[in-house]
């Protein structure tokens, strides 16, 4: 072939050589997926923690966010960054290491060795670039209940995700009741809200208008559309910050500079940050990836599914729900984890809910909060000792 | 959320009067404690009683040491999030001590008889004798050891007599199937004459259900 794969042509090595677990299925199994087609060969990239117990009941699925991936816990192979939930998921952490056995695979649509737009199309030989169907979060979910049959794993103890990685555990919950004995759906909601495809949409006008997206194709034609990438990737940034945040940390101060310099330079700290973290994006994500898992996002309506009544959705579950918000999340508001608690209680489902008190918006999931910390932790390990888990032992020294 | 905030007047030792819900609360029955605190009763009933016990609860920390217990608890407020419940979904909606701090009592009253097939409440009683005499002869909003608030910080806005209670409980078409008065140290009082307990009981707690 005569053009440069992925991984020379970006950051994006693990697209076709993963640092983590592959699982690969074949023509046999095939993924049915929501855009009416079967998506064959799939093959999943994912990381584990801990051990499963014998009788494999202590297993924890940890769903990964928009642009996050399968490492969890583990430090980055292409930021050198420490994993992106090292505050939840480690030893002593509320998804105990020593105690569950953590699966993280990343999500289909990805482009951290999961198969998505950037993995070379077998049929063609060329990367699928816009040719990979429409991929949604039911999709997700299904690959990753194929991961967990390959595992041997019956019954999941714990689906545990925020944000995209909330609507995967609603999922889950949704489409396998049966299989899920707890779930923590975390800073999400039940169907994307139109001021949430608003803002998918401008990241994904942003990325398409970059003369270097070459209509997807960008991969063979050794180019990477950098510039819109990194404009997506700062306007979505703003969104998981919430104003108070944004004002105690930047405020109006200006960046290594005494005065405004009266041109467009990133005189302000806060421009110089969002710069920042666009350039740093393009590094480590692939741009039809992000087309891919917003367009996910956005055809999230759980209750569609099932006759418009979100309850129906969770009817008969007899999984344990601890429903977590933010209160200065304003992607993904209380609001909409509170319509997830009123259809839970009205199917019957046995829920609890927090609302933390922060003002880090709706990034406080992946942060070290306190309050947040405590509430996970104190639901695992109730739903710990329901299902009889043993506690993890002290080992001498 | 308003109303509700942090301290609510816990008028007794705590566990005669939860103890005397708890004993009003059928085994194996479904309840919904609102305003659970720390879950205290939830749990009484959950091993004690067998139920399926689920709370609301304003308070983070309160949520947080519920979740803990391995209870179902919703961090909310009877004001606005019972409205939410289906009909029927439960055996008993237990209201301890926050009926007299809810904005619309009598709305969260009927929506208690919505969401379950009985109610139980417990208040403190603004007729006991004691706050009669401060009125009367003192001149100044009532305080005692067990409602030390200030006029002016007291989350109890909507304070009642036991007599007031009983004509709001006939008003929403209930019926009271038990009753029992308390004195200050939680102890049931003998006498079952509703002015006896109006005059000399802290506070009331009652199991209400819908007249048929």
């Amino acid at each position: 072939m005569q053009f440069a794969p992925a991984s020379k042509a970006a950051g994006l090595r693990e697209v076709d050589a993963p640092q983590s677990l592959v699982a690969h299925f074949g023509a046999d199994t095939p993924l049915k997926m929501d855009a009416g087609v079967s998506l064959s060969p799939v093959t999943i990239a994912y990381q584990t923690y801990g051990e499963l117990n014998a009788d494999k009941s202590n297993a924890i699925l940890v769903c990964h966010a928009l642009t996050g991936d399968q490492h969890v816990a583990n430090q980055h192979p292409i930021t050198g960054k420490p994993g992106w939930w090292h505050t939840m998921v480690g030893p002593n952490r509320p998804i105990d290491t020593n105690r569950y056995f953590v699966i993280a695979p990343n999500v289909v649509g990805g482009c951290m060795g999961t198969t998505g737009p950037a993995s070379l199309n077998p049929a063609t030989g060329r990367p699928y670039g816009l040719d990979l169907p429409i991929v949604t979060i039911k999709d997700m979910v299904f690959a990753q209940a194929m991961l967990i049959d390959r595992l041997g794993i019956a019954t999941l103890f714990c689906v545990a995700g925020g944000s995209m990685g909330g609507m995967q555990v609603l999922q889950w919950v949704a489409s396998f009741p049966e299989r899920v004995f707890a779930a923590m759906p975390i800073a999400t909601a039940a169907r994307h809200s139109s001021q949430n495809i608003a803002f998918h949409e401008v990241g994904r006008q942003a990325v398409m208008a970059d003369p270097d997206w070459r209509q997807g194709r960008y991969l063979e034609e050794g180019v990477i559309p950098t510039k819109g990438l990194a404009v997506a990737r700062m306007a979505a940034h703003i969104t998981y910050l919430s104003d108070g945040v944004l004002q105690s940390k930047f405020g109006r101060k200006l960046q290594d500079r005494s005065a405004p310099t009266f041109s467009f330079d990133a005189d302000f700290q806060i421009e110089n940050y969002l710069r920042q973290q666009g350039t740093s994006f393009v590094d480590r994500f692939d741009a039809n990836s992000y087309l891919y898992v917003t367009r996910a996002c956005d055809y999230f309506d759980l209750a569609a599914d099932y006759g418009g009544s979100l309850a129906f959705a969770f009817k008969g579950a007899k999984t344990r729900f601890c429903v977590v918000s933010f209160n200065s999340d304003w992607l993904y508001p209380t609001q909409a984890s509170r319509a997830i608690v009123h259809a839970l209680n009205a199917g019957g489902a046995s829920v609890s809910f927090v609302d933390i008190e922060t003002d880090r918006g709706h990034d406080a999931f992946l942060l070290d909060t306190p309050e947040f910390i405590a509430t996970s932790r104190g639901f695992l390990d109730a739903a710990a000792r329901a299902r009889g888990i043993a506690p993890v032992k002290n080992r001498a020294i | 959320m308003a109303v509700v905030k942090a301290k609510r007047a816990r008028a007794i030792p705590a566990r005669v009067d939860l103890l005397l819900v708890a004993d009003m609360v059928e085994a194996k029955s479904r309840v919904l404690d609102v305003g659970c605190g720390d879950g205290t009763l939830l749990r009484l009933l959950a091993e004690e009683k067998g139920v399926d016990a689920r709370g609301i609860e304003l308070s983070q920390r309160g949520v947080n040491d519920c979740v803990a217990k391995g209870l179902s608890v919703i961090q909310g407020d009877a004001d606005t999030d019972l409205a939410d419940y289906p009909d029927n979904a439960f055996d008993y909606v237990i209201l301890s001590q926050t009926l007299q701090a809810t904005r619309q009592p009598r709305t969260v009253l009927e929506h208690m008889l919505r969401i379950g097939r009985h109610a139980i409440v417990s208040f403190p009683n603004f007729g006991h004798w004691r706050i009669r005499l401060q009125v009367a002869f003192g001149g100044r909003m009532p305080m005692t050891p067990n409602l030390s608030c200030s006029w002016y910080d007291t989350p109890n806005i909507h304070f009642c007599t036991i007599q007031d209670f009983v004509a709001l409980v006939r008003e929403i078409d209930a019926r009271i199937e038990r009753g029992v008065a308390l004195d200050r140290f939680g102890a049931p009082l003998a006498y079952g004459e509703p002015w006896i307990w109006n005059f000399f009981g802290e506070q009331g707690v009652f199991r209400l259900t819908h007249k048929r």
